[in-house]
């Protein structure tokens, strides 16, 4: 059995890839909704009138920070730990915690449908494990 | 939601696949990097795979962040994970990997979970409905 402090040390490192993850997922879907349409500002300004908006903008900006923080918090939970622990828990985690963030803070309509999909997709990552 | 919109999702969930599994081709070709030697991490971003690979996760940010701007993140997550599937079909038949019986299982729920979320609504409707936002694409 794990001893208590490795357990809290894994659990805190999943829960701050995860933490992060979903900061940077809901910031950047943000960012995107303030926005708009990048199919029509592309059509209307150009390939790089469509770059110039996304990367102007201080939500996605900040919602970038938070990935790469994850990415990182990530990589420090590989040199302690097992790619096959962390990788599929933080990865399949991150879909229930998007689902939940993306119901209160974007207020998006995450029906039993949208869980079903959530929580489907979650328990299917974590078995890519074996 | 239009063929259109459905094909920036396959880029979507092609390049996330292809790009991490091109990665993965390219740096196993290189053998292992020794944090030691951090030069040898700038030379592998040159192998022809590894280059491949990024390129391919550069055209992955650009097509998921057009997808977020007229579609929800609970919609586009689920329906883009599709691309694990891939990956492991692309880990058993390209890379040779051995895939565990319970892989396939995972792959299974994965892709019952992709089925639940793309017969739904992609958008959540804030005042003007998908149908006005498609009405109004059409005039355009």
């Amino acid at each position: 059995m794990t001893p208590l402090p490795a357990a809290f040390a894994t659990t805190a490192m999943i829960a701050s890839v995860v933490v992060t993850a979903t900061a940077g997922d809901i910031l950047t879907a943000s960012a995107m909704r303030q926005i708009g349409d990048l199919d029509r500002i592309r059509a209307r300004s150009g390939i790089l009138g469509a770059a110039g908006a996304v990367l102007s903008n201080t939500r996605f900006g900040i919602g970038v920070v938070c990935l790469a923080l994850s990415f990182f918090s990530l990589l420090f939970a590989f040199s302690h730990r097992d790619l096959s622990l962390i990788g599929p828990a933080a990865t399949s985690l991150t879909f229930v915690t998007n689902a939940l963030a993306a119901k209160i803070f974007l207020k998006e309509n995450v029906d039993r449908r949208r869980w079903a999909a959530a929580i489907f997709v979650c328990v299917g990552v974590a078995l890519l494990a074996f | 939601m239009t063929f259109r919109r459905y094909l920036v999702l396959a880029a979507v969930t092609l390049t996330s696949s292809c790009g991490d599994t091109f990665l993965a081709r390219g740096m196993k070709s290189l053998g292992p990097v020794s944090l030691a030697h951090p030069a040898a991490l700038i030379h592998a971003v040159f192998a022809p795979w590894v280059a491949a690979g990024i390129v391919l996760l550069i055209g992955f940010f650009a097509s998921y962040l057009t997808a977020l701007s007229w579609a929800d993140l609970t919609y586009v997550l689920p329906a883009s994970s599709l691309g694990y599937v891939i990956m492991t079909v692309l880990a058993r038949f390209w890379l040779h990997e051995h895939v565990h019986p319970l892989r396939w299982l995972g792959v299974l729920f994965i892709t019952a979970g992709v089925g639940f979320v793309t017969r739904g609504p992609s958008f959540t409707d804030h005042g003007t409905s998908v149908e006005e936002r498609e009405l109004e694409e059409v005039l355009q």
